[in-house]
C-alpha cells in the first residue's frame, strides 16, 4: 500500500509527470495548500510570481508559444480566477495551450457566495476548450492528465482546472496515468486519400495557385513540409498574423502578411488566384475584408484540423481535416513538380508600388520625426532578425508585423484574434523565461504598456532580460488613426498624457534610454542588446504616424488604401 | 449558394454523462441568436451516453455552425440535425381538468379515442389525461378540453428519431472502442 499524499502533493507530483518546469502565478487564500507544497517541489518546478494574475497568463501564453507545450498558470479563487479570464478568451481565439489551476472555496461552501467565490466553471464554459471542477484528492491525477492532453492536442487551446480548497487538503492515493484517449474527442483526424488526390489534382491544374497559411503550420510544425510544399508547386504564399515566421522572410515564395494592414501583394493576388489553398487558418474578419468580394475567382482548399473552420466563413471546394504537417506532406507528394514563372512575377507591380509609396516614406523617412516602421526596420538590423518579437495590440503591433524580418520559425508573438491590449508585456517575459538564450524584443505602444506596467516588478525580481521597445506617441495610435479617417477628425479619449518612463523602470533597476532623434537610435540599440539584462527604450516617436496600407473596414482585399488619399490601382 | 431560407431544425446531441454541459449546448444556441423552441433529455440505451434533443429554427448554415461548435466540445461525442421529413418525432402532453366537469361530457370516449389519449390517473378532484403527437394535434385537444377547464397544461420538449435505419453515434462509438484497443495493444 502506498503513502497517502494530500491533493496539493499529488498537483505538483502530476505537473512534474507532465514534464512542467516553469509556472506562472499569483497566491492567495484559497490556493495556499498548494502554494505551500510547492516549497518542497521548488527545485524541479519554478514559479515566476507576477504582479497581477493577467500578468500570469499572458507570460503562460508567451511561454506556451515559444516553446510549443502548455504553459501553466496557478492562482486563487475568485477575484484571482476573473482577473485570468481575459488571458483564457485571448488563449482560446489563438489556439494556445494553457492549463489555469484556480483555487475554490471548500466544496461544502460552493454556491453560498462564500468569501473569494466566484462560478468559475460557469464563467470559463464558453471560452476553454474543457473545464472541470476538482471537487476531490482522487481526482487530481486524473484532471491533470485530461487537462493536458486537452490543451494540446487536436487544435490547442485553455483548459481551466477549479480546485476546491478540500480536496487540496485531503489524502488519496496517487499513480500517476497519462491520458491518451477520450472517446468523444478526436484530435487526430485524417482526410481520405481521394480527398488529398482531389487537391493535387486542382493545383496540378492551377495556372495560378496561391497559399495563404496561419498558425496552424506552426503549431503542427508544419515549417518545412510547408516549404517544400510551395517550392514544388512554385506557389506563392501569404501569411496571417499569426502565421508570421512559419517561413523565413526570405523565402523566395514569400509575398508577406495578408489582411487588412498586410503587404499589398498577398491581398491582391488573394483576389486574383485561380485557385487558394488555405493552412492552418480560419479566415478572420481581418483577413478577409468583406466575404463577399473574397477569393470570388478562385476555388478553394482549405486545410485545417478543426471542423468547425470548415466552411465556417469561406466555403471551400475541398476541406482537408487533419494535421497541417500531415496532410501537407501527402499533398506534396501527391502534386506534380511545375513552374510558374510568370505567375511567380505576378507580385512585382504591387511590391514596387507599396515600397514607393508605403515602405520607403515610413522605414527611410531621410528626415522629421522618427517613424514607427523605421524602429521596427532597425531593430531587426541590430537584431539579424533571429530575435523573438513580442507585440502588444495596436499600432506597434502592426508595425511590429509589417517591418520585423524573421531567420526562423516561433518567432513572432501576437494577440491576434482577441486584440488584447497590455499582452505584449507579460508575453514577452514568458517568452523569454521559455528560452533564455534568445534576444526577446518587445513592441509596445504608451497605452498598452501602462495596462500592465507592474510586471515590471515581476521582470526586477526574476532578472528577466526582456528588451522592451516603448513606441511612445502619446496617442493610443490605433483609434487615433480610425477616427482621423472614419470619425471626422473627432479624437474622443485618445490623448495620453505620459508619465516619465525612465523613472518608472529606474525604480524598478531597469536601465533605460529615451530616444528622440533619429541619430541617437542605433547607438541606443546598441547599448540595449549588448547586456543580458532587461532594458526600455522609450522612444519618441511621430504623434500622427499612421499604420498603411489599409483595407478599410467594410471593404474588400482588393481596396487598399496606401495614404489617407490615394488608393491602389 | 447555399439555401438561406429559415427551417425548423431538430438537432439530436449525443454526449458523455457530464455535469454542466447543458449549458455549454445553450450558450451555443443563444450566442447565436438561435432560440431554442424545446428540449429534453435523458438517458440512452448505450451506457453513459446521454441525448439532447433541441429544436431549433434558423438558416441551414447557421443551425450547422452551431452544431458543429457543440460537437467540438470535448465531452460531446456526436450532434446531428435534421428537418422534420428526416425524422420522425413527438412530444408528450399532460392536461389536467376537473373530473366532475369532465364526467358531465356525452362523449368522453369518443373525444379520447379520437385523439389517441388516455386517462392516466382520475380521482373525484380532477382527472389527468395523456396524449402523444405533434404540437398542432396536443394543441387540438387543448382546444377541445377547453370548455370543461383546463387546470394545468403541460407538453413536454420534442423527441425524435432519425428516418435512418442505424443511428449512426453507436458506429462511431464502435469505430472509437476500436481506437482503444488498438492504443492499448
Amino acid at each position: 500500500m502506498e503513502e497517502k499524499i494530500t491533493g496539493s502533493d499529488a498537483l505538483w507530483r502530476s505537473l512534474i509527470e507532465e514534464g512542467v518546469d516553469t509556472v506562472f502565478g499569483y497566491p492567495g487564500g484559497q490556493i495556499m495548500p498548494v502554494y505551500d507544497r510547492h516549497c518542497d517541489y521548488a527545485d524541479k518546478i519554478r514559479h515566476i510570481l507576477v504582479r497581477h494574475e493577467q500578468g500570469a497568463i499572458h507570460a503562460a501564453q508567451g511561454y506556451a508559444r515559444i516553446k510549443g507545450r502548455p504553459g501553466v498558470v496557478l492562482v486563487t479563487s475568485g477575484p484571482g480566477a476573473t482577473n485570468v479570464v481575459t488571458g483564457v478568451a485571448d488563449a482560446m481565439t489563438d489556439s494556445t495551450p494553457i492549463v489555469v489551476i484556480s483555487g475554490q472555496v471548500p466544496s461544502g461552501a460552493l454556491g453560498t457566495d462564500a468569501f473569494q467565490e466566484a462560478d468559475v466553471i460557469g464563467l470559463t464554459a464558453p471560452i476553454t476548450k474543457w473545464n472541470y471542477q476538482i471537487r476531490r484528492p482522487e481526482e487530481v491525477g486524473w484532471a491533470i492528465a485530461r487537462a493536458f492532453y486537452i490543451a494540446r492536442t487536436g487544435r490547442p487551446g485553455p483548459v481551466v482546472l477549479d480546485f476546491t480548497k478540500d480536496a487540496q487538503v485531503g489524502l488519496t492515493d496517487f499513480r500517476y496515468e497519462p491520458c491518451q484517449f477520450i472517446r468523444s474527442y478526436v484530435p487526430d483526424p485524417s482526410p481520405s486519400e481521394q480527398m488529398v488526390e482531389k487537391a493535387a489534382h486542382m493545383l496540378d491544374e492551377a495556372e495560378r495557385p496561391f497559399c495563404v497559411f496561419g498558425q496552424g503550420v506552426t503549431i503542427s510544425g508544419a515549417e518545412k513540409e510547408l516549404a517544400e510544399f510551395l517550392s514544388k508547386g512554385d506557389i506563392p504564399a501569404g501569411s496571417t498574423l499569426l502565421g508570421l515566421s512559419a517561413l523565413p522572410s526570405g523565402f523566395p515564395l514569400y509575398r508577406g502578411m495578408i489582411g487588412m494592414h498586410g503587404n499589398v501583394a498577398p491581398n491582391i493576388l488573394t483576389n486574383e488566384c485561380d485557385v487558394l489553398i488555405a493552412v492552418g487558418m480560419r479566415f478572420d474578419d481581418r483577413v478577409t475584408g468583406t466575404v463577399s468580394t473574397y477569393a470570388r475567382q478562385a476555388k478553394v482548399i482549405h486545410i485545417d484540423i478543426d471542423k468547425s473552420e470548415l466552411g465556417k466563413i469561406i466555403t471551400p471546394e475541398v476541406a482537408l481535416r487533419g494535421d497541417a504537417r500531415e496532410v501537407l506532406a501527402r499533398l506534396t507528394r501527391k502534386m506534380q513538380p511545375r513552374k510558374r514563372s510568370e505567375w511567380t512575377r505576378a507580385h512585382l507591380r504591387c511590391e514596387s508600388v507599396e515600397k514607393e509609396k508605403v515602405i520607403d516614406p515610413e522605414v527611410h523617412p531621410g528626415s522629421g520625426f522618427l517613424k514607427m516602421g523605421e524602429v521596427v526596420d532597425r531593430v531587426a538590423e541590430a537584431t539579424g532578425g533571429k530575435a523573438v518579437i513580442v507585440t502588444d495590440v495596436g499600432q506597434n503591433q502592426m508595425m511590429a508585423a509589417r517591418y520585423s524580418r524573421f531567420a526562423r520559425s516561433r518567432s513572432f508573438l501576437s494577440s491576434g484574434g482577441l486584440g488584447t491590449m497590455g499582452f505584449g508585456l507579460p508575453a514577452a517575459i514568458g517568452a523569454k523565461v521559455a528560452d533564455p538564450g534568445r534576444e526577446v524584443c518587445l513592441f509596445v505602444g504608451d497605452g498598452g504598456i501602462q495596462m500592465t506596467l507592474q510586471e515590471f516588478g515581476t521582470i526586477m525580481q526574476d532578472g528577466i532580460g526582456v528588451k522592451m521597445i516603448l513606441l511612445n506617441n502619446n496617442w493610443l495610435g490605433n483609434v487615433r488613426q480610425w477616427q482621423e479617417l472614419f470619425f471626422k477628425e473627432r479624437y474622443s479619449q485618445t490623448r495620453m498624457l505620459n508619465p516619465d518612463y525612465g523613472m518608472i523602470a529606474s525604480a524598478y533597476g531597469i536601465p533605460s534610454r529615451i530616444v528622440k532623434d533619429r541619430s541617437e537610435l542605433d547607438g541606443a540599440l546598441r547599448e540595449m542588446l549588448s547586456t543580458d539584462r532587461p532594458f526600455l527604450l522609450d522612444v519618441h516617436v511621430e504623434e500622427e504616424g499612421m499604420v498603411m496600407p489599409m483595407i478599410p473596414p467594410g471593404k474588400g482585399i482588393h481596396e487598399i488604401m496606401l495614404t489617407e488619399n490615394e488608393w491602389f490601382s | 449558394m447555399e439555401n438561406e431560407e429559415i427551417k425548423e431544425y431538430t438537432v439530436l446531441i449525443y454526449t458523455e454523462n457530464e455535469i454542466g454541459l447543458l449549458s455549454q449546448i445553450s450558450n451555443v444556441f443563444t450566442r447565436r441568436s438561435l432560440s431554442i423552441w424545446s428540449m429534453s433529455a435523458g438517458a440512452t440505451a448505450h451506457e453513459g451516453v446521454h441525448n439532447i434533443t433541441i429544436v431549433t429554427e434558423g438558416t441551414e448554415r447557421k443551425v450547422r455552425q452551431a452544431a458543429e461548435q457543440i460537437e467540438k466540445r470535448v465531452d460531446v461525442i456526436k450532434v446531428f440535425f435534421y428537418t422534420d421529413d428526416k425524422i420522425v418525432y413527438r412530444e408528450l402532453a399532460l392536461y389536467k381538468i376537473s373530473t366532475e366537469r369532465f364526467l358531465g361530457c356525452n362523449d368522453i370516449e369518443g373525444l379520447l379515442s379520437r385523439y389517441g389519449a388516455r386517462i392516466v390517473e382520475m380521482n373525484r378532484k380532477f382527472t389527468v389525461i395523456q396524449k402523444t403527437g405533434y404540437t398542432e394535434e396536443t394543441q387540438a385537444l387543448y382546444d377541445e378540453l377547453e370548455p370543461f377547464g383546463i387546470l394545468q397544461f403541460i407538453r413536454s420538449g420534442r423527441i425524435a428519431v432519425s428516418r435512418a435505419v442505424q443511428e449512426p453515434v453507436f458506429k462511431f462509438l464502435e469505430k472509437r472502442e476500436k481506437a482503444r484497443k488498438q492504443l492499448n495493444k
